[in-house]
Parts: C-alpha cells; structure tokens; sequence
C-alpha cells in the first residue's frame, strides 16, 4: 500500500504543491489577519513560512534544495522552479498602465534609478564587509537588498550558488517585510501624504508587496501611486541586475 | 479565449528569454540578461496595442492575470526550495543589508519627492 501511496506522490507533484502552498498561504493570511491586526501583510509572512520550511527540510535531509529534498514535496520544485517563476513575474507587468506610466515623470524614473542603486550598493558592500569577494556573490547579495524578485532573477542569471541566494532572497524579504511595518509609522516624517511622494516611495522602495501593504496601512489612496513606479522597479532590476550591475562589480573587483 | 492570454504571456517569456540569453552572449556574460525584463516590456507594449485595437477581451486578459496572482504563491515555493541551511550561518548580513538598505532609502523619499509645495497642492 504504501508503494501504491509513493507512486501517487510522485505521480502528482505539482498538484501536491499547490496544496501545500495554498495550506501556507491559508495560515500566513490568518496569521496576518488575527495575530498581526493586518500590520505585517500575509504575503510576507507566506514567504518566511517557506523559508522556514526550506531550513526544516534542508536540516531532515542535509540537502540544498529545501523542502523539494523530501520526496512528498518535490512538486515544489516545479510550482517555484524558474520556469513557472519567470512566466509569473512577467505576468504582473500586465496591469501597468502606459497613460499613467507617463504621468508619473522624471521624478519616478529618477526614484527608480537610485532606489535601484542605492540597496544595493549597501547591499553589495554589507556582502564585501562579510568575507564575501566573488563579482557573482557580491551582485546577488546587492540585488537581494533590491527585492526578494530581482535577487534571486540576478544569481540563477549569474549561477550563483544556492546559499548566496538564500541570503540574497533573506535580504530581500527582510526589506518587504521593514518596509510594510516601519512604512505607516514613518510616513509622516518622510512627506508620505500625496500621489508624488507616494510615486517617489514606490520607485525608492520597490518592493511591490512591502509598498503596497505599508500604504495600505497608512492611507489606501496613495497605494495604487505607490504600486505604479514599483511595477516598474522589478522589472528595471532584473533588467540592470546581471547586465550592468554586475559588469560594474566585475570590473571593480577586477574579475 | 482564455488560452490567448496564457499564450501571449509565455510567448512574450519565452521570446524575452531567447533575446536575454542571446544579449548575454553579445556582451560575453554567460548570463541571460534581463529576459524577464525584456518580457515585461513586451508584454506591456502588447498589451497597449491591444487596448488600441479594442482587442482586449475579459478571456484574455484572465488568462494573464491569473498567472500574476499566482505571483506570491509561487515566489513562497520558490522560498521553500533554497538553501536556507547554508544562509543561516550568514544571518548577520541578511540583518545589516537589509536594514541599512531600508534606512537609506526611506531618508532618500523626502529628498527627491520634497515637501509638498503651495503649487503643487491642488495636484
């Protein structure tokens, strides 16, 4: 019987993923919802849940992939493989608005491009500080500190090894969840008030899921601003992450 | 037709993939560079001359946005399959960077977006 149990597993994985991901999604938003009062958005607390996961499974099996190393979880594997990743990313792209993309301006563009440069220059250094020297690693851990996304898109682009993308995508989550908590109780010294701060916040940012939560939290009008220039942020990310970031650090660190 | 919008989209992934790979060796990197960028910019650009021709049905673009929700759950498998073992013994920069990353960048808001000023009020 349990022959006949394994060939199901294994039969099914990707269905099996989605159980298990919809069961983690299902407790994060209750979390959310009940323990948090809503302040840390479900989302964010969805993706510590998998890393923990990661670390439980890693631990059971001393493997490197997480919890695709326990056989019942392999569907997981090809739910957040790149494939799928990639595919859905590109989809989110779908609800940027081109007339209102224009409206945003110089302003927008320019947040974009510093708050692109500026996490991961800390990023990158913070990486440096910490014994790390390799141009592939120091760009993942950077990109890592631009979003939880363009790290992890930025090391599988360079082949960066597994637990330099583990840090990379810690950094990243870290942000989202900072800029979701800290973002209601500081938008008051920042300026946070209206549309062009909030399209400034998004594009400094970045972080769809931190930006849009913590507006949410401090007013609902500004998210959809917020949520226009941070649109944009991942995608200029994934674009300058293994293009021009990393050529600027390759030839900083001479190779 | 539902299957257009799944099918525009992994055209546009697939055709950014093949442009960020052959990019990357233009430029010698053994890397695709920014193909999911390159994607996105596709897609949007489709999706503007769609909106034009009045040939945006609600079929297609369901086909679209339900990938684009699935956009979390699929970021938390991928979370679920790193290396976080190895990343443990890192902690400390995943503290550091990500703090200071998030202190910067928030003092940064206030000095590109400044104070809202008289004129711009009834923005």
């Amino acid at each position: 019987m349990i022959d006949v149990l394994q060939g199901t597993i294994a039969a099914q994985g990707l269905l099996i993923a989605f159980v298990v991901v919809g069961a983690i999604m299902f407790a994060a938003y209750f979390v959310s919802k009940h323990l948090t009062m809503g302040r840390i958005h479900g989302s964010a607390i969805a993706i510590v849940i998998g890393l923990v996961l990661a670390w439980v499974g890693g631990t059971m099996t001393g493997g490197t992939k997480g919890v695709v190393d326990l056989p019942l979880f392999a569907g997981i594997g090809i739910m957040g493989g790149a494939m799928l990743r990639d595919f859905a990313i590109v989809a989110t792209a779908f609800d940027v608005d081109v007339a209102e993309a224009r409206k945003a301006g110089m302003v927008g563009a320019v947040s974009i491009v510093i708050g692109i440069a500026l996490p991961f220059v800390v990023g990158a250094a913070v990486a440096w500080s910490f014994g790390y020297s390799d141009a592939v690693s120091l760009t993942t851990i950077g990109a890592g500190a631009v979003t939880y996304i363009v790290g992890p898109v930025t090391g599988a682009a360079l082949g960066a090894s597994s637990d330099v993308m583990a840090l990379s995508i810690g950094t990243g989550v870290l942000k989202a969840v900072l800029v979701m908590v800290a973002t209601p109780m500081i938008a008051r010294h920042i300026g946070l008030d209206n549309p062009r701060s909030a399209m400034v916040f998004g594009g400094m940012m970045g972080t769809t899921s931190g930006v849009t939560a913590g507006l949410a939290a401090t007013d609902p009008k500004l998210v959809p601003y917020g949520a226009l220039t941070s649109t944009f942020y991942t995608g200029v990310g994934c674009l300058v992450g293994p293009s021009v970031l990393y050529l600027a650090v390759r030839a900083l660190m001479g190779g | 037709m539902v299957i257009y919008g799944v099918a525009i989209l992994a055209l546009c992934t697939v055709v950014g993939a093949a442009l960020g790979d052959l990019l990357g060796l233009a430029i010698g990197v053994k890397a695709n560079v920014g193909g999911v960028g390159i994607a996105m910019l596709l897609l949007v650009a489709i999706r503007w001359w769609m909106v034009k021709a009045g040939g945006l049905s609600p079929g297609f673009k369901f086909g679209v946005e339900f990938w684009s929700l699935m956009y979390i759950p699929i970021v938390v498998a991928m979370a679920a399959q790193q290396n976080v073992v190895a990343a443990v013994k890192g902690g400390p920069v995943v503290l550091v960077a990500g703090v200071v990353a998030v202190a910067l960048s928030f003092a940064c808001v206030p000095l590109l977006a400044g104070r809202r000023k008289p004129d711009e009020a009834g923005q």
